[in-house]
């Protein structure tokens, strides 16, 4: 049975996108459709530019290159090229997790900006930008390579920074990658990801890098998309690493340059993350034959499916190994999760609206535990991701593509659902409506929510949410 | 019954041996990491006297900076303003990290709208942009006025606020007499204090009418101040006194907003008609200057009034906002004052000994830093290093000025325009025994060991500290109460295994 009635609902959905101004009503039209399980072909409309003036939960090609994918590279300095804000908005936000000592070999959770003034704007940064790399070399001197990542005017005052990168690479022998992120490029962080994976095609594999040497064995294999939020990438590797693989790289949560150059050195690359990454994988495939596996390590019945489809590219000392675990170890562990936690989540109704993976990744573990996903949509997807998105629908679903806040409030009004998964600016006006809420990008301070570890965090963070003491003294007890 | 799984998050999990193995083997075979010799080696040369000679060479690259955008200061400015909708003219990522950045720090919803300008906007112009974008907020919001600012983009591109928002109104996308507030806020001047003060002098000059008419009533602007309880309590002072008084720019109403079950977008603050009527008001109160400047310059030339500014914090600066007040109303300062500052003085007579001598490095707003810096020292605190990336020459004179006055502040280094790795090889190389700055200062804590405690803007790490006043009276109280207590609990920490553990202190 599915809460969600097709006709209902969709009846409802005009009678909130009516209210725009008529271009943006046209438009939100084609973003919005009530899926039914078993449907074959995903009609929405995706990729496009938001209307102006609507509150769309987005950002901007900037964060999808700095505070997606150049960003947890730890062994990096990621220069914020332009004004301080960028920087400043986007730093240590994302808790992509790393090993090392800040400001000495690691630098993840520092702020390098060039401080653009207008002076800069009017004759240009260039001279400023090649001064500042060898500062920055110079201050940290075990740094592997340094990015320059750029904000809006960049672009617009037609700075050079691939020919001052290029020099001061050469000067000091270590790699130094332009990206021309600026945040107008595009319609969402999306794009921030495609260009930054083409600077890592360009400046690293087309350039024929090296990262650390390695003893080569058959069970090697390289993770991507994943970006280490609370720790997720570790539990992930775990799980690898039990099933007997050998990881030679990860990218980009916890990696470092060595790493990301030897991605292309594994037999086989894995990818959590396929809107971000997948451009990467496809390149790589193409140019060293390396090929690529998607997987999904949310909740018990993904993570033993992908567990087993990650095998399946390996001999029987594998499947072997990897049956083991799942039989010994990892059944018994979700058996005691979800009969913890299932009869206190069972029939309850979550909405979600996150990135780009998330949406549909967290689905299964959701129904793993019992709870009807209602509503589900994308800030940044493409049509292959909406495509994706329907081999988890298990109920009638509300599928919205970088839905408003308008809509946003509209649907939780009609619907009131047990639990919002969002990001942190859609997190108050949730919790103030009295619905419960968590971030699904940062995993609320909380995490890993990837693997086996992963998954009992995920089901105690939920079972906190939903059923929190305090949503149940929202209204004073003098008000009927 | 089953014994209870026990479940670990990353806050233990990855402590457990199998999983620092796993990072071990990871670093050794493939990160291409430095050797711990060499890291070693590196650290203790980053904490050293010739890396900071270094590190203060540096002319271009800015690490760790304590600043942050002008437009961020303006949608501050506009959010306390009843009725308003926040509107960014720029890329749409720029009203995305505002609004993520305010959130994390107060808690709270922060609505503001973008009009998501791309690349054929760089081309064109924004104008299609703003008009479509003030279409929609004006249907789906309904706001009673639109503060409009500007973000790098639209900036760089030369794009005039003014025209496009009289275009708008032409077109009939918003209604003629629709009330319109626009800023040109680039972030590549100034920060955030900049930004607030642009918003504030287009809200009283665009929105303001003067009519000739005196009433017997004060303006009072707190300025770029993110401590919410302020607001109440400079609102709870005025009412003692009995004055009449306009706020201008209220956010107590929108950022900090009740639960009941219905999310309101738009809670309340400074009413419009008062917003309007503020010119004739006989005087204004600032409570801070350096956030305001512009705005002080607009109002002394056209509205011809007094325009008094103090900066309310610690003893003096609360009897300097209590005579002001006093001064610019002909009120006589109410008994229950005089209690509230017996009441301060008398709590910081029963504690100060545990301030009295201990050193103190500080990093804040310029208006801040001034306030926090004189109360330490009225504690009896030495000042060791005030250290800011947006101040100017005027605060160095100034706060200079202040540190002169008292013995405390004889020794002190003040940093106008330095960033918080500056901070780390000075507290490195010359430690003070407490840190006073926002919650990034905890990476200061961590590489120096110096105690943090926590007063400032943003502070993302600690829940509520914003809903607590800081100025006058009461608000020294809290102020108090932070840094007091900070010490004991370093104290405890530091004697939890000798005989000086002690119970009463």
């Amino acid at each position: 049975m599915s809460t969600i009635d097709k006709k209902q609902a969709e009846e409802f959905i005009e009678s909130v996108i009516t209210q725009y101004e008529e271009k943006t009503y046209k438009d939100r039209k084609t973003h919005i459709e009530v899926v039914e399980p078993g449907q074959e072909k995903c009609a929405v409309k995706s990729n496009r530019k938001s209307r102006p003036g609507v509150i769309t939960m987005r950002g901007c090609a900037y964060a999808g290159a700095k505070g997606v994918v150049w960003g947890p590279i730890k062994d990096i300095i990621n220069v914020s090229h332009g004004p301080v804000g960028c920087g400043q908005y986007s730093w240590s936000s994302r808790r992509n997790y790393y090993n090392g000592t800040t400001g000495v070999d690691s630098f993840g959770t520092m702020q390098f900006t060039s401080d653009f003034q207008e002076k800069d704007i009017v004759f240009g940064g260039d001279a400023m930008l090649r001064e500042l790399l060898r500062e920055a070399n110079q201050l940290f001197p075990l740094n592997r390579g340094l990015s320059v990542l750029s904000e809006c005017p960049i672009g617009l005052i037609g700075d050079d920074i691939e020919a001052v990168s290029r020099e001061i690479s050469k000067e000091i022998g270590k790699p130094v990658i332009p990206c021309r992120c600026e945040g107008f490029r595009g319609v969402s962080q999306s794009l921030g990801h495609h260009i930054a994976n083409d600077t890592i095609r360009d400046w690293i594999y087309e350039k024929d890098l090296e990262g650390q040497k390695f003893e080569k064995g058959p069970y090697d294999v390289a993770l991507i998309g994943d970006y280490n939020i609370g720790g997720d990438i570790w539990s992930s590797r775990k799980i690898l690493e039990d099933m007997g693989l050998n990881l030679v790289a990860q990218s980009t949560g916890d990696s470092t340059f060595s790493e990301l150059a030897n991605v292309a050195q594994a037999k086989v690359v894995l990818i959590h993350c396929y809107r971000s990454m997948n451009y990467i994988s496809r390149y790589i495939e193409e140019k060293y034959n390396v090929p690529w596996l998607e997987f999904n390590f949310f909740g018990p019945t993904q993570i033993i499916k992908s567990m087993r489809k990650i095998a399946e590219m390996f001999d029987d000392k594998i499947k072997e190994k990897t049956e083991k675990v799942i039989a010994e170890k990892y059944q018994p562990y979700f058996d005691k999760i979800v009969s913890k936690f299932k009869p206190r989540l069972e029939g309850k109704k979550a909405m979600l609206f996150v990135g780009g993976l998330r949406p549909r990744h967290t689905m299964p573990a959701f129904h793993d535990l019992g709870v009807e996903i209602m509503l589900t949509g994308y800030e940044f997807a493409h049509g292959d991701d909406y495509q994706r998105t329907l081999e988890y629908v298990n109920e009638t679903t509300i599928i919205v593509d970088d839905m408003s806040e308008f809509e946003m409030d509209n649907f939780l009004e009609k619907y009131k659902p047990d639990l919002f998964g969002s990001g942190i600016k859609e997190k108050y006006q949730t919790q103030k409506s009295g619905i419960p809420f968590r971030q699904m990008h940062s995993w609320d301070y909380s995490g890993p929510y990837h693997g086996v570890e992963g998954f009992a965090v995920f089901a105690r963070d939920m079972d906190m949410a939903i059923n929190g003491s305090v949503w149940k003294n929202i209204k004073a007890p003098w008000k009927a | 019954m089953s014994k209870d799984i026990k479940i670990k998050d990353h806050i233990t999990l990855f402590n457990d041996e199998r999983f620092s193995e796993m990072f071990d083997r990871k670093r050794e075979l493939y990160e291409n990491a430095a050797t711990k010799e060499e890291v070693a080696k590196t650290l203790e040369w980053t904490l050293g006297e010739e890396y900071k000679d270094l590190n203060f060479k540096r002319e271009h690259l800015v690490i760790n900076p304590l600043k942050s955008c002008q437009p961020l200061g303006a949608l501050y400015a506009a959010i306390g303003i009843d009725d308003t909708m926040p509107y960014v003219h720029g890329s749409q990522g720029c009203a995305a990290y505002f609004r993520s950045h305010f959130c994390r720090h107060f808690k709270e919803p922060f609505p503001a709208v973008s009009d998501s300008m791309t690349e054929d906007a760089a081309v064109f112009g924004g104008h299609n942009n703003m008009y479509v974008g003030l279409d929609n907020v004006y249907k789906l919001y309904k706001p009673g006025m639109v503060a409009i600012c500007t973000s790098c983009m639209s900036e760089v591109i030369g794009d005039d606020l003014n025209n496009f928002v009289k275009n708008a109104k032409e077109q009939g996308k918003i209604p003629a007499d629709f009330p319109t507030a626009y800023a040109h806020t680039p972030s590549f001047v100034g920060s955030h204090i900049n930004g607030y003060d642009n918003m504030m002098l287009s809200l009283v000059s665009q929105i303001g009418e003067k009519t000739g008419e005196v009433k017997d009533r004060i303006n009072v602007i707190l300025g770029f101040d993110t401590y919410i309880g302020n607001f109440r309590e400079i609102k709870r002072i005025l009412g003692l006194f009995g004055v009449d008084y306009i706020l201008i720019s209220d956010p107590s109403y929108n950022l900090d907003s009740p639960t009941d079950g219905h999310y309101k977008m738009f809670n309340g603050g400074t009413k419009l008609e008062d917003l309007k009527d503020a010119p004739n008001s006989k005087a204004t109160l600032l409570l801070q200057k350096y956030s305001t400047a512009k705005t002080r310059e607009y109002m002394e030339k056209e509205w011809g009034h007094p325009v008094k500014v103090v900066n309310p914090f610690g003893i003096k600066g609360s009897d300097d906002l209590m005579m002001a007040i006093a001064e610019l109303t002909g009120k006589e300062i109410p008994t229950e004052i005089e209690n509230e500052r017996g009441r301060f003085i008398d709590a910081i007579g029963d504690s100060y000994f545990w301030v009295h001598g201990k050193s103190f490095s500080l990093n804040a707003d310029p208006d801040y830093a001034i306030g926090l810096t004189r109360f330490v020292m009225e504690l009896g605190g030495d000042i060791k290093h005030v250290l800011l990336t947006n101040g100017s020459k005027d605060w160095e004179a100034e706060i200079k000025g202040i540190l002169a006055e008292y013995p405390q502040g004889k020794d002190a280094e003040v940093y106008a325009n330095k960033d918080m790795w500056h901070f780390r090889s000075l507290l490195a190389t010359d430690p003070s025994d407490f840190i006073i700055g926002n919650t990034f200062a905890k990476y200061l804590m961590r590489d120096t060991g110096i105690p943090l405690i926590r007063i400032g803007f943003p502070l993302f790490d600690r829940q509520f500290l914003h809903r607590y006043p800081t100025i006058g009276y009461m608000g020294g109280l809290n102020l108090l109460n932070w840094i007091v207590n900070t010490i004991l609990d370093e104290t405890d920490r530091k004697t939890m295994y000798t005989t000086s553990y002690d119970v009463i202190r």
